[in-house]
């Protein structure tokens, strides 16, 4: 599966808020098919690196280079269209939408139809919009969403908006997954059901994903790499059994594990 | 020397500015809220300050103090009435309820009163001209700037050495870490629209007497302009506010000097859409950036 | 089943608007209504493309802009120059209203739409009250005392531009761009996340708001005999604002049916105008402190008729008549 090629690499990236360096020298490469974690004590730094991917901040030194086109600089929806999407922390769905337009966002950039032949109704609009809402009734589906179809996204459970939010991120077809914390809040059981979940969109969409998580036995139990880091740096890398003897590890997270 | 004679004219312009900023970027510093209703209580305090000297006979300095008590009783009195319910509605309800309590004052005014404007008597202040090296400053503007200043150094004691000053500036920080901290987070919000309307009623009485004329929607546009001035200076930053307030009213001045009278009010908004593309943030303050 | 009912209650409503049309213009070629019920007409059309013009800037995309009024001065002053100063139809003035307001929101909403909430309220508060002082300070339209307009407006336009304003906008709305759109007004981030780019649907809903209202402002202009820039200022922008937040943030039938009813209510105050604006801000405060999500909430009228409360769902249905 893993070719030498990496989808992702981050190369000494960092970012500086006014003085601040929040992040600096990173370097990450992920190969296509890989789940990784990227795991750190709170305040590390994982969300900033999220939204360096994603774009919504610049980095302000290295380079982020997708398949062969550098990222650096592109607004959000640029990228997501290039191929990678994300969730996050505190969930974001969009609450007054139906959970089926949640996902039906997701799949506006492959709408052809303009706008102009959306307002006088032409043809391609009924196709384009029969096309969008095709293919998200059948995803929701693949997500046991279906049921919920007609309701506001933020009248679902919280478990089933955690399930919404990662299926309006596969559904803007991403190459790159990256997911902010997707157990954060949920109960074991539904931590199972969830990891369940990963396990299987990774095998059905051939994805490649990028974790950030706070629960390390979770990380340890389904990520094959693990990145650690800890006041902006990457201090260890590796497998998770590399990882859990690692000496800066243990101590970056000693007293710091909320378990 | 004309333009120097600007330059003074719109010190002065300025300073009332400055003074009804004040309570809009403090407020906006603590709850996140343009209160619209600021010009209005400007206005009311013009009014008061009229009736004061008018119907009571007072002087200039009781007249204006009781201006600002007046106002400061009516800005706690907006704010519990109509702000504070909606401590947890979103900026939009918010920002419109603003607008309701302002168009509010100015239509109560204007029907329990009328609409006629009223002229300030000119004799509470000594009026002498003094010459300065061919500028003309009438001992008014001198007594007012100085009242602006003295009021300005008052608010910076207030904020800074005081415990109510510490509590808005903690409250202003972070409102629910104050809570946690034992600060009443009620009363300091109180307070603060309590200290903003004061001065804008302070501002009101100064503005009577060196403009002469009020009347019941004079408020809309010094308090719209007293905005651009607290956007001017970086909004939520008390010193940013009283810069803002005399630059804005020096550009003014020297505007309507150069014979652009007419676009006097026009340069103002343009001033502020310019600082809000190029440097929302203001002349003082930092840039932030939403949390993702 | 569903198909039909759907598409006949598109045709249906038209059918309902053009009976509605026909018996109007019948009462008023017979001279049946008098000129105050034909004004407080007008004037209730004009206030409808007003505003659903709004309901698609604050409603749809939420980008809270109160300075519609710029726009309705921009449309009012170029249609009226089109007619007066260089003789041309009403039609094309009506276009060229629309076309100049839909330039000045392309001009104002570029720098602009990237503030956000409160920022952006000020800057189009703003932008208002500078294209009030421009108008006030240029000869060729009159200045202060404004400019004399011949009575073009009629029935039969008023009323076919509050169709168009109406369609357009519900089309707009019930589709992927309208959804994009909505998508920003509930977290910009994360529709920027989703490959919407933001800015384009933050533009180009406030370049369609600005057209209508430029519409709006022709028909405004040539319904009075004259126009003066104290017509446009804030507390018009105020008035097209309450429609939308009293009506609904986002609710279209909502923003209509509070135009219709604040019309009525404000020709019937017309007299007292303290009265007026006394009412209109007491009403606003109490709404927005006992029911901020206005009438009808983000809710449209005709999903009380429906069982299932689908937003935006329904529109397959649209698609499988035309396939058919």
């Amino acid at each position: 599966m893993t070719t030498n090629t990496p989808l992702l690499k981050a190369d000494h990236v960092g970012i500086q808020f006014g003085g601040l360096k929040a992040l600096s020298d990173v370097n990450i490469e992920l190969y296509p098919g890989e789940l990784i974690g990227l795991i750190g004590p709170n305040g590390a730094g994982k969300t900033t690196f999220f939204n360096l991917l994603t774009g919504v901040y610049e980095p302000t030194e290295g380079s982020i280079v997708l398949g062969n086109e550098k990222l650096n600089g592109l607004p959000p929806y640029k990228i997501t269209r290039k191929g990678i999407s994300r969730t996050f922390q505190n969930i974001r769905l969009f609450g007054e939408l139906s959970v089926l337009d949640n996902v039906k966002v997701a799949y506006h950039s492959l709408a052809r139809h303009s706008i102009l032949s959306s307002i006088i109704r032409l043809p391609s609009h009924f196709s384009g919009e029969k096309e969008i809402e095709e293919k998200a009734i059948e995803f929701l589906k693949i997500f046991k969403l279906e049921g919920f179809m007609y309701e506001k996204a933020k009248n679902l459970p919280y478990g089933q908006q955690r399930r919404l939010e990662i299926a309006r991120a596969l559904a803007a077809h991403p190459k790159l997954l990256l997911l902010d914390e997707p157990a954060a809040g949920m109960n074991p059981q539904e931590t199972k059901e969830l990891m369940n979940l990963i396990a299987f969109i990774r095998e059905k969409f051939n994805l490649t994903i990028l974790l950030i998580e706070h629960d390390m036995s979770l990380v340890m139990g389904v990520c094959e790499r693990i990145y650690v880091l800890d006041h902006g740096q990457l201090i260890a890398h590796g497998t998770p059994e590399e990882i859990r003897n690692h000496p800066k590890v243990i101590e970056a997270y000693l007293g710091e594990e909320v378990s | 020397m004309e333009l120097i004679q600007q330059l003074v004219n719109g010190i002065s312009l300025g300073s009332i500015y400055a003074l009804i900023a004040l309570g809009y970027t403090m407020v906006y510093g603590i709850v996140r809220l343009i209160n619209f209703a600021h010009g209005d209580v400007f206005m009311v305090g013009a009014f008061v300050g009229f009736y004061a000297i008018t119907g009571l006979h007072l002087g200039f300095f009781p007249a204006l103090l009781l201006a600002m008590v007046v106002c400061a009783l009516l800005g706690v009195f907006i704010e519990r009435i109509a702000y504070k319910p909606l401590r947890n509605a979103t900026r939009i309800a918010v920002l419109i309820t603003a607008i309701g309590v302002s168009l509010l004052i100015e239509y109560g005014m204007i029907y329990a009163r009328g609409a006629q404007p009223v002229a300030y008597p000119g004799t509470i202040l000594p009026d002498k001209k003094i010459e300065l090296f061919g500028v003309t400053i009438s001992s008014q503007s001198i007594l007012i700037l100085c009242t602006s200043i003295v009021l300005m150094i008052l608010l910076q004691l207030i904020v800074h050495k005081t415990k109510i000053g510490k509590a808005m500036r903690a409250v202003s920080y972070d409102a629910e870490a104050a809570r946690l901290m034992g600060i009443n987070v009620d009363n300091t919000i109180s307070a603060t629209f309590a200290i903003g309307s004061a001065l804008a009623g302070a501002a009101g009485v100064i503005f009577g007497i060196y403009y002469i004329k009020i009347e019941p929607l004079m408020g809309i546009i010094p308090g719209l302009k007293a905005f651009v001035a607290a956007v001017l200076g970086g909004i939520g930053i008390i010193p940013g506010a009283m810069v803002g307030g005399l630059v804005l009213g020096v550009i003014e001045s020297l505007v309507s000097g150069l014979g652009y009278s007419l676009w006097r009010d026009g340069v103002a908004f343009i001033v502020l859409i310019l600082i809000l593309i190029f440097r929302p943030s203001g002349l003082f303050g930092k840039n932030v950036k939403e949390k993702v | 089943m569903t198909i039909f009912k759907r598409i006949n209650g598109f045709w249906l409503s038209m059918v309902l608007a053009i009976v509605f049309f026909i018996v109007v213009q019948l009462l008023i070629s017979r001279g049946i209504l008098n000129s105050f019920y034909i004004n407080t007409l007008f004037y209730m059309a004009i206030n409808i493309i007003l505003a659903v013009s709004l309901h698609l800037i604050i409603g749809i995309t939420g980008q809270f802009s109160i300075g519609h009024a710029g726009f309705l001065a921009v449309g009012a002053y170029a249609s009226a120059v089109m007619t007066m100063k260089l003789q041309m139809p009403f039609s094309l003035a009506l276009l060229a209203g629309g076309v100049t307001a839909a330039v000045a929101g392309l001009l104002i909403g570029i720098p602009t739409l990237r503030l956000k909430g409160d920022y952006l309220a000020i800057a189009t508060l703003g932008f208002g009250e500078i294209v009030r002082i421009i108008l006030l300070n240029v000869d060729y339209v009159g200045g202060a005392s404004g400019m004399t307009v011949t009575h073009l407006t009629t029935w039969p336009w008023v009323f076919a531009c509050m169709l168009i304003a109406i369609i357009v906008i519900a089309n707009f709305t019930n589709s992927t761009h309208g959804r994009a759109c909505i998508s920003i007004r509930e977290d910009e981030i994360a529709a920027d996340s989703m490959g919407i780019n933001t800015t384009y649907y933050k533009v180009t809903a406030f370049v369609i708001g600005s057209f209508f209202a430029g519409i709006a402002g022709g028909l405004y202009a040539h319904n009075f005999y004259i126009i003066q820039p104290t017509n446009f200022g804030f507390l018009k922008s105020f008035d097209i604002l309450i429609f939308v937040v009293l009506g609904g943030l986002g609710s279209m039938s909502g923003a209509v049916i509070a135009a219709i009813l604040l019309t009525v209510v404000s020709t019937f105050l017309q007299e007292y105008p303290e009265t007026r604006m006394i009412i209109y801000s007491i009403v606003l405060i109490l709404v927005m402190l006992y029911r901020p999500k206005g009438l009808l909430g983000t809710q449209e009228l005709t999903s009380f008729f429906r069982l299932r409360k689908a937003v935006e769902g329904g529109k397959q249905n649209d698609n499988k008549h035309t396939v058919a």
